[in-house]
């Protein structure tokens, strides 16, 4: 027994001796999404400066935008904007704002497991809205078929798969078929988690990927990265300009060009659906959330520093990952936007 | 001669032993309180735990009242929350992973018990022991990579071919659903019910098997007969162990039930449970209504627990014989 | 001898038979998982991998030393809470408590097992992370404490109340009294359920994510103290396994492999040291 209290206090010991100090850490949680590009981040932009260690966990935007505004984190990510009602409540909880910025651009894809076909299918607006509203039920339906003029489609039944966790992923596709379909906006509207009319539930990435793959005459969406990294076959999605867009990283990058004309300056807007010929229609943003005052001085030139550095450098960390660079109007205008976190 | 009274001195041997009791009564008196104290805190954390859930549920009940119990949809977009599919589906995959790793279990601990040479049976038990240490992540992970296509190529039209006149088994079979999630769950709690089954069977003596042998018993219905119902207390605690983690395990179900708030008389059917779906969206719950429902649901899974609990004890001790060993449960 | 003996002993034989079936099921299982783990998880395991902290995607030579340490750290806090509760709660129920008493509290241990480990997660943060405002390793181990108590609890009981009376009777022949009879007789004789109860605890929080997500938080970096977040293997292979890296995914096999090898080392060193209490020879 005395043997086995003194092994707890030595090892009590030696974990309690790992308090070095001299280190700055700061905490930040949120989004899914961009979890590997901010991974990849801080840990280069720790590699600058040693002394600070920016830890970034991926609970999900909308955890992120909870923490954030509980103040258990330094700051908050995430893939849908926070809504006017967030915003109030941290104004409230903190008595000052929170800033929105922008990071990198992603995209999310429609991809399909159809036995025999091999081609890249070109899906409308109506198709995939028809096809996740559950009223396409069969491959061979007009609406796919139209589009796909030459590629022999079985007159099999769909089966849709989708996420099964609220993620900025579903956020986006949702938000993008609510734009594209009246039915979709009224019936079931756009958010990280929806009442989904049909379809199986996969979890993560991983999860819709393994279940479109085990599963025939399936259909689903992923992010873009993960559809490269993992080779799976994508189709391409028609966009506001009738054109049928393979999503890429130009794509991606076309739409939120398209999108820095107007941006607001809070930096919250969607760019599902955007106008231009070489626009990827589902594409978005991700943001990070900085509230606009620190307590800390320490921690508040170290979190301007790094979206400094994440503005210059950082961009061109981006497309080795598979995510898209911001476009330069925006960069600027984020620039002039970080003098606003005192 | 003149009686004179004797008193019997009050000191010595008597009132030495009453101090000496009386300290002994304090060591017991201490032990007493304190072990009193741990199994205390027990009920007192429960209790903290089910108001804090009652409290952070308060917008959804007072919106939805009972009905959030008899509603099925579940929209977070548009505010309509009810919780019957997932309460479905947490008893139904609790039932299938019961009527799985009971027998199995009960099975493999009296073999390890009974059968197996010591050395083996301290062996296999050692590695069972490791099952219970595997990560939900993982047995997530590997029912996705392994069960479910097993499922769907196999079994499910294997059963479907035999038994499909049954409604349990029709519709199509896409390999996740609830009996995939049941089988993955008799998977993660059949540990439970080998090691603590294995252990209590062990401690039943000697003599009670010795007996019924040499009335005239076979091995197994001594075994079964005497062995099983004196250890009875013991096996039906660890049922108890593996029924809690059933209903509340996250990781796993969630990979491989489907994640579709259905109700089905389908095992193939692709379904939700409790905890799955607060796992899932607790974190990206963005509207104060979400996330007090899913509250509410954890409240239910609370209620759920306390009357499956409550109709199990009923049932032993409805089925109980007189004078059978130690069972309390 | 009669066909109805004949049958008997058919029966007798067939089902022992069937036993053997169903540890061999279970056994199997295992080995199947093993075998899968080491597989695909094998190749990562490196020097690196308990050495260095994790690396971004597309480096290799990352590790996972702080996940490992941070493991420990959240696992020897959750026994230091679970392990104590549930021992002295379950001496209290098999050796002094009333029926109602006893009742009460094994409920409530069943119902605090039936808790999803996501919903403990938050109760510990609405405890701990809150009123601090920042994760820690002190909340994880508390969300992890709490999991490990009825299991703990509800089969150490069992164990205490399946040593024999005629132990309890002779100690107190002799003139023990009860606190001693538990400490020198009871418990001893049934320390090696105890100890199944206590690793089995153990082996069960070891492998939890849900919980650990708002309270432990995570860390990419060394975790100082136990007032910050920090990282650990479940919440790794969690993260790693929904990846979109091929890397990463291997990483996650191999921290599940770590992960159980540290539990089948915590058993093994826990069952060498302890076991030489007084054990009763097995029947």
């Amino acid at each position: 027994m005395k043997r086995i209290a003194g092994l707890l206090v030595v090892v009590l010991a030696v974990a309690g001796v790992l308090w070095a100090d001299s280190a700055l850490s700061i905490n930040g949680a949120g989004a899914t999404f961009p979890y590997p590009m901010y991974s990849k981040w801080f840990d280069e932009y720790h590699k600058k400066n040693a002394n600070l260690q920016i830890n970034y966990q991926s609970i999900g935007s909308g955890g992120g935008i909870k923490q954030v505004t509980e103040g258990t984190v330094d700051f908050g990510a995430t893939d849908g904007p926070m809504n006017d009602e967030q915003l109030k409540a941290y104004q409230d909880k903190h008595g000052s704002g929170i800033l929105h910025f922008p990071t990198v651009l992603g995209a999310v894809v429609p991809t399909y497991n159809i036995p025999g076909v091999t081609a890249e299918l070109n899906f409308t607006p109506d198709a995939l809205a028809g096809i996740f509203l559950g009223k396409i039920t069969k491959w061979n339906d007009p609406a796919i078929i139209d589009a796909n003029k030459g590629v022999k489609l079985p007159a099999d039944d769909i089966v849709v798969v989708h996420r099964a966790e609220g993620s900025g992923t579903t956020y986006c596709w949702t938000d993008y078929l609510s734009k594209v379909s009246d039915e979709w906006k009224t019936k079931v509207g756009k958010g990280g988690s929806v009442n989904w009319p049909v379809g199986l539930g996969g979890k993560g990435n991983e999860g819709v990927t393994g279940t479109i793959k085990n599963t025939p005459d399936s259909i689903g969406y992923v992010e873009l990265i993960y559809a490269e990294s993992n080779k799976i076959p994508y189709g391409n999605v028609k966009n506001a300009s009738g054109v049928f867009v393979k999503a890429s990283l130009a794509a991606v990058s076309a739409a939120a060009a398209g999108a820095a004309k107007e941006m607001p300056d809070d930096f919250r807007v969607s760019i599902t659906n955007a106008p231009g010929k070489a626009a990827y229609p589902i594409s978005t943003f991700t943001w990070l959330l900085i509230p606009e005052k620190f307590s800390d001085a320490g921690k508040r030139d170290a979190i301007k520093g790094f979206v400094k550095w994440m503005l210059a450098d950082g961009q061109n960390y981006a497309e080795a990952l598979s995510y898209a660079k911001l476009p330069k109007e925006v960069v600027a205008k984020e620039v002039l936007a970080i003098s606003k976190i005192q | 001669m003149a009686s004179t009274t004797t008193t019997v001195p009050s000191a010595g041997p008597v009132a030495g032993s009453r101090s000496f009791l009386s300290r002994l009564r304090q060591g017991d008196e201490i032990a007493h309180i304190i072990t009193f104290l741990f199994a205390v805190s027990v009920v007192l954390v429960t209790l903290l735990l089910v108001f804090d859930l009652w409290q952070g549920s308060a917008l959804p009940r007072h919106k939805f009242g009972f009905d959030f119990f008899r509603t099925s949809v579940w929209d977070p977009i548009f505010d309509h929350f009810g919780a019957l599919p997932f309460i479905y589906g947490t008893l139904v995959t609790a039932t299938v992973s019961l009527l799985i790793a009971v027998p199995l279990g009960i099975g493999a601990a009296i073999f390890l018990a009974e059968l197996a040479p010591a050395r083996v049976s301290d062996t296999l038990e050692f590695f069972i022991d490791l099952l219970a240490a595997v990560p939900s992540v993982i047995y997530g992970l590997l029912g996705v990579f392994i069960v479910v296509p097993l499922m769907r190529q196999y079994i499910q039209p294997a059963l479907k071919h035999s038994f499909g006149f049954l409604p349990l088994f029709q519709g199509p079979a896409y390999g996740v659903g609830f009996l995939t999630a049941g089988i993955v769950l008799a998977i993660m709690v059949i540990p439970y019910i080998i090691s603590v089954s294995r252990e209590v069977l062990l401690s039943v003596p000697r003599d009670q098997r010795e007996a019924a042998l040499s009335l005239g018993a076979t091995r197994w219905e001594s075994t079964w007969k005497v062995v099983v119902p004196f250890a009875r207390g013991g096996i039906l605690g660890s049922i108890f162990l593996a029924l809690a983690r059933a209903l509340g395990e996250t990781m796993a179900v969630t990979m491989v039930i489907g994640n579709t708030p259905a109700i089905s008389a389908s095992l193939f059917s692709s379904g939700y449970s409790i905890a799955a779906v607060i796992a899932n969206e607790l974190t990206e719950a963005t509207s104060n209504l979400h996330y007090q429902s899913l509250i509410e649901l954890g409240l239910a899974l609370f209620l759920l627990t306390f009357v499956l609990n409550g109709l199990a004890r009923l049932l032993i001790v409805a089925t109980s014989q007189r004078g059978a060993g130690m069972g309390n449960a | 001898m009669n066909s109805r003996l004949r049958w008997r002993k058919f029966v007798s034989g067939f089902m022992l038979a069937m036993t053997g079936v169903c540890a061999l099921v279970s056994v199997s299982v295992l080995f199947l998982i093993l075998g899968y783990l080491v597989f695909h998880g094998g190749t990562s395991i490196s020097w690196n991998f308990f050495t260095k902290l994790p690396a971004p995607v597309g480096e290799t030579g990352g590790g996972m030393a702080n996940a490992i340490l941070g493991s420990g750290k959240l696992l020897l806090l959750a026994a230091l809470i679970g392990v104590p509760v549930g021992f002295f709660g379950a001496i209290y129920l098999a050796e002094f408590s009333g029926s109602t008493t006893a009742f009460v509290v094994r409920y409530a241990a069943d119902l605090l097992n039936g808790v999803p480990s996501i919903v403990i997660g938050i109760f510990a943060y609405s405890l701990v992370v809150l009123p601090f405002k920042h994760f820690s390793t002190l909340s994880g181990g508390f969300a992890l404490g709490l999991m490990m108590i009825p299991i703990t609890l509800r089969s150490t009981e069992e164990f205490l109340r399946a040593v024999p009376n005629a132990l309890r009777e002779a100690a107190m022949a002799l003139g023990a009294s009860k606190s001693k009879t538990i400490a020198t007789v009871i418990v001893p004789a049934a320390y090696r359920g105890i100890l199944t109860a206590v690793l089995l605890a153990f082996a069960r929080v070891a492998g939890e994510t849900a919980p650990l997500l708002f309270t432990a938080f995570g860390n990419r970096f060394w975790s100082q103290g136990w007032n910050q977040p920090t990282a650990a293997l479940p919440e790794m292979i969690y993260r790693y396994a929904i990846s979109p890296y091929d890397d990463w995914h291997r990483q996650a096999w191999a921290a599940g492999l770590v992960l159980l090898g540290l539990i089948l080392i915590i058993n093994i060193v826990a069952r060498a040291i302890l076991s030489r209490g007084i054990a009763v020879p097995r029947t």
